[in-house]
This record gives structure tokens, C-alpha cells and sequence, in this order.
């Protein structure tokens, strides 16, 4: 602060031990994320060992809790040899068309359900109270009566997985209109928008992140109203994969169709979270802490 | 510039609030007086600031005059109509930043325009214009968190200055605002408002920002609102916010008026303690 040249000098200074703390930095966070991903894969074989160790030596029956060899064996049978019920590809494909079908007329239909009793005080008092009636009913129970009355084919699936889907997603889409900023909707209307507009240009991106928070969770709800329904009465799909296993006592068939199932919602969990970064671009990213 | 200058149609006043009482149904079942038998006229072209104590509804007052609330009783004109619905010709900056954050700057300006069905092109033409105007053409694509207080300030100022209000709201504007910053922002406001001569009412708790815009100062009492008394102010324009107020003139004005307010302050303060 007495003269420039210090000031000058001691900038220069701290540019330097800037630059160098930037390094330390990044090596610091460069060894971070290979211990993470280390000790990850430590302890996926070290769990998978350990199970293959525990019944190999026979403190745990193969025969009931199946055993990662006979999996991996069990997969890939299938997927050269095909199942009973024919190529597992076409199972798999069953059992997504199901679930897809179910997760975009559910979370459609939730959405417009959600926003139209958000935007509407008097339908959502009416409605409120057998909403929470329907939604405390064990929904899966509901499998059965879609299996009677829509047949053993892939409606009763797919009405089944719109059921599980919707009540997430109506819950979501109404509470994400209800918490739409006061001021931000008077902003609008007096600037001159219609109800119409307000709907469309403020409520709903307003409600945008609370709607794609529920599609994160609805397509694993989705992927099992589809296997339950199959579960319950089907000719194709992982479910019945998964029944006609147990059927056999198959525990490693059992596992084997989890983990394919586990695979399916991973693939769908990343198409879903790529698809809201394209929408909530506008969102601040959260600052990166210096990892401790 | 726009019709309020025009000779001859000066003569019914911008705004008229006449014998208006509010009443606000509380969750217990309980009526709540805002505001009692309260008057209040702004002409055309005149800059009127409304203060008084915190929570005596300075802001129940704006509410009306855009129609998003109704009187209880008595009657509320713009421009010499009764107000049934939001009246077009009113602009309103709120307290709180009520910018769009999905919508970019130039986004956000062109809202305005884009309502009221003016061609997109036209009114991204328009919002590039207003950017330009209030200084923040550099970041016309980027979105509000991106900005600071004031930028984003500047936003709310240019998407309703954009609509080319005949009236112009202001609930407590630049409340948020380090002082700093807020001096700037006053000078801008004045520079755009010079530029319309829109009738404004400015609502603010900040007695000297009062004295230092206001062609008028209006004091209301605590709650329920009444108006206390009204003071002209006779300072020449244009005014330069950092400068006013260590004038002789401004500093007398805003002691006369502090008189009256710091009454209304303290039978404020002393019914929130009671009630608290």
C-alpha cells in the first residue's frame, strides 16, 4: 500500500504461488478420484470373492443363494443360447417396451393431472382427498386385476407400470406448481401474459426441476409394475424369465435377470439425466470444493 | 413523448384512490384492515413516493392500482377508468428478483413484447435496444444467476420499460442493493423515467431515496394505511443522486419529513411488539 513497486512485487508473488497452489491442486484432486475409483473396484471383486470363496468352501449353499461364476455363466448361456421363452434380446425388449410405454403415458399423464390441479385451488380441494386414498393403496396389488381384465398380454403390464408411475409424478408436477414463485407470476401476468401463457412460459419451467426429480425415480417404478405384471402372468419378458427361474430353482437365473433388469435402469437412469441437463441449462453449477 | 405531455388530455389525473379500504381475510377466519379510507391522486408525469412503517401496506397500495387485488371498499381509476383487471398500461419492479431464470437476458426483456403478441423478431429487436440502453449489452445471452444484484436490477428495469408503461410501480426496487450500487441505480431509473414521463409510484422505506426522486412524498401512517401528510418536493431536475443529498435544501425537506414518519415508526413498532 506505501508505493507501487512493492504492490507490483507482491502481486508478481502471488501470481507465482497462485500458479503453483493451482498444480497442488490438481494432482491433489487427480490422486482423489484414483482412490475412489480404486477402492471401488476393490470392493466390487472383494464382495464378489467373497461370495464365490463362501460357497465354493461351502459355508453358503450355491444352490440357494446362487454364486457370481454361475451368473456370469448363466448370462451368457443366455444371451448365445437364448432362455426357454426364446432369445433373451427379445425378452429384454419386452420387458422395455413395457416399461417405456408405462413411464411416458404415466408421467404424461401425471404431469397434466399435476399441473391442471396445481393451477386449479377448487379441483384440488375436491380431488385432494382420494388422490391420498389412492395412493396409500399397496398399487402393485392392482397387477392382478389388470391381469384379468386385460389378459395375460402387454397391456396389463403396461397399465400396470402407468399406475406405479403416475402418482409420483402428479405429486411432484402439483407441488412444483404450488411452490411457483408469487412475484415471478405477477411479473408475468402484468407484463401481459394470458392464463395460457402464464401456464406455459412460467408454471411449468417453474415446476420443471421438481417433474424431471420424479422421472429420475418414476422409471425404476415403472421397470417394476412391467416385471411384477409379467411376474404375475405372462408369455415374454425378464419377469417371467425371473418366475420360471424360481420355478426351477434357479437361484443364479434369478440373479442373472436382476442384474440384466439393473443394467436396463442404469441405461435409462443416464438417457434420463442427459436429457435434463439439456433442459435446466440456466441452472448455476455448483461450485467444485477443493476435495478434503 | 408520450401522450401525457400532450395539452388537453391532462386533465383527469393518472391514478385516483378514493375512500379505499382493504380487508384481508386471515387464516383464523379473522378480517384484517390493510389499509382505511385512503386517498390518494398521482398526476400524469408525476413521481410520487410512497413511505411509511414496515408492514403497513405500502405495497397492498400498488397491488391495487395494477387490479391483481380489489378494493374492499371505494374505488381505484387509471387514467380515468375504474380498474377491473391488469391495466396494460402499468409496468411493475418488484422487491424480489422475479426475472425468469430459464430465459436469458435478451429473453427475459422481450417477455413483455411477446405477451402481448408483438412478432418475435420485432420484440427481440426491441429487448436488443433496451439492453443496450441500460448498459448491459455485453451479456444479453446469459441467464439471471449469472449476473449481479444490480445487472439483474437492470433487467427488471429494462423488460418493463420495454412495454412503454403510461405507469410505473415500484415496490421498495432497490431494497436488496448495497448502497453503492443503489445510487447507480436511482440515476438510471430517473434517466430512463426522464426519457417516458410515466407516472410513477415508488414505494420505499428508504426516507432520504424518497426525497431525493419524488416530485412528492407521501407518508402513511402504521397499519391499517392512511395517508399522514404529503410534501412537495421543490428540488430542480434532472437530480444527481450521489450529490442531492448533501444539499441544504434536501437535508431541511427530509428532516421535516422524518418528523412525521418516525411517529408512524414507533406506533408501528409498538404494535408488533404486542402482537409479538
Amino acid at each position: 500500500m506505501n508505493s507501487p513497486m512493492p504492490a507490483v512485487a507482491v502481486a508478481g508473488a502471488a501470481d507465482f504461488s497462485l500458479d503453483a497452489l493451482e498444480r497442488q491442486a490438481l494432482v491433489a484432486q487427480q490422486r482423489r478420484s484414483s482412490i475412489v475409483i480404486a477402492l471401488r473396484i476393490f470392493i466390487f471383486v472383494a464382495v464378489l470373492g467373497l461370495w464365490e470363496a463362501a460357497t465354493s468352501i461351502g459355508w453358503v449353499d450355491p444352490f440357494f443363494f446362487g454364486r457370481p461364476s454361475g451368473v456370469a455363466r448363466q448370462i451368457y448361456e443366455w444371451a448365445t443360447e437364448g432362455t426357454s421363452q426364446g432369445s433373451l434380446w427379445l425378452q429384454m425388449l419386452v420387458t422395455l417396451e413395457e416399461t417405456v410405454l408405462g413411464f411416458l403415458i404415466g408421467s404424461a399423464a401425471g404431469i397434466v393431472c399435476g399441473i391442471a390441479l396445481g393451477r386449479n385451488r377448487f379441483l384440488a380441494d375436491v380431488f385432494s382427498v382420494y388422490i391420498k386414498i389412492a395412493n396409500s393403496i399397496p398399487r402393485v396389488v392392482l397387477g392382478s386385476i389388470f391381469i384379468i381384465s386385460l389378459g395375460l398380454g402387454m397391456a396389463s403390464k403396461v397399465a400396470l407400470a402407468v399406475v406405479m408411475v403416475f402418482f409420483v409424478v402428479f405429486a411432484n408436477a402439483f407441488q412444483g406448481v404450488r411452490e411457483a414463485d408469487r412475484a415471478m407470476i405477477a411479473n408475468a401476468q402484468i407484463l401481459g401474459a394470458s392464463q395460457w401463457q402464464l401456464t406455459t412460459s412460467v408454471v411449468i419451467p417453474s415446476a420443471m426441476s421438481w417433474i424431471l426429480a420424479s422421472l429420475h425415480v418414476s422409471f425404476g417404478f415403472a421397470l417394476v409394475g412391467a416385471v411384477v405384471g409379467e411376474f404375475l402372468g405372462s408369455k415374454q419378458g425378464i419377469g417371467l424369465l425371473i418366475s420360471t427361474a424360481q420355478g426351477a430353482f434357479n437361484a443364479n437365473g434369478v440373479f442373472a435377470a436382476m442384474i440384466i433388469l439393473a443394467l436396463m435402469a442404469l441405461v435409462a437412469e443416464y438417457a434420463i439425466t442427459g436429457i435434463e441437463n439439456r433442459l435446466v441449462k440456466w441452472k448455476p453449477a455448483p461450485l467444485n470444493e477443493p476435495g478434503t | 413523448m408520450s401522450a401525457a405531455l400532450v395539452p388537453g388530455r391532462n386533465d383527469t389525473p393518472a391514478i385516483e384512490i378514493t375512500s379505499v379500504t382493504r380487508r384481508f381475510l386471515t387464516p383464523e377466519g379473522k378480517f384484517n384492515t390493510a389499509m382505511r379510507d385512503f386517498s390518494l391522486t398521482v398526476d400524469r408525469g408525476e413521481f410520487v413516493c410512497v413511505v411509511g412503517p414496515t408492514g403497513c401496506g405500502k405495497s397492498t397500495t400498488l397491488n391495487l392500482v395494477t387490479g391483481l387485488i380489489r378494493p374492499s371498499a371505494g374505488q381505484v381509476r387509471v387514467m380515468g377508468k375504474s380498474v377491473v383487471e391488469i391495466d396494460r398500461r402499468v409496468g411493475f419492479v418488484f422487491q424480489s428478483d422475479a426475472l425468469f431464470p430459464w430465459r436469458s437476458v435478451l429473453a427475459n426483456v422481450a417477455a413483455g413484447p411477446c405477451y402481448r403478441g408483438v412478432p418475435k423478431a420485432e420484440a427481440y429487436e426491441r429487448a436488443h435496444r433496451w439492453i443496450e440502453r441500460v448498459g448491459l449489452a455485453a451479456y444479453e445471452s446469459l441467464y439471471p444467476h449469472q449476473l449481479s444484484g444490480g445487472m439483474r436490477k437492470r433487467v427488471a428495469l429494462a423488460q418493463t420499460f420495454i412495454n412503454e408503461p403510461e405507469i410505473l410501480l415500484l415496490d421498495e426496487p432497490f431494497s436488496a442493493l448495497d448502497v453503492q450500487t443503489r445510487t447507480v441505480m436511482q440515476d438510471e431509473l430517473l434517466r430512463l423515467w426522464s426519457g417516458t414521463r410515466a407516472s410513477v409510484v415508488f414505494v420505499t422505506h428508504d426516507l432520504e431515496e424518497a426525497v431525493a426522486m419524488a416530485d412528492r412524498v407521501v407518508v402513511l401512517t402504521a397499519s391499517p394505511a392512511t395517508v399522514k401528510t404529503v410534501h412537495r418536493i421543490d428540488l430542480p431536475r434532472p437530480r444527481v443522486m450521489s450529490e442531492i443529498r448533501y444539499e441544504p435544501a434536501f437535508v431541511e425537506i427530509a428532516r421535516r419529513i422524518w418528523a412525521d414518519l418516525r411517529e408512524e415508526v414507533q406506533i408501528g413498532q409498538r404494535s408488533a411488539l404486542a402482537v409479538a
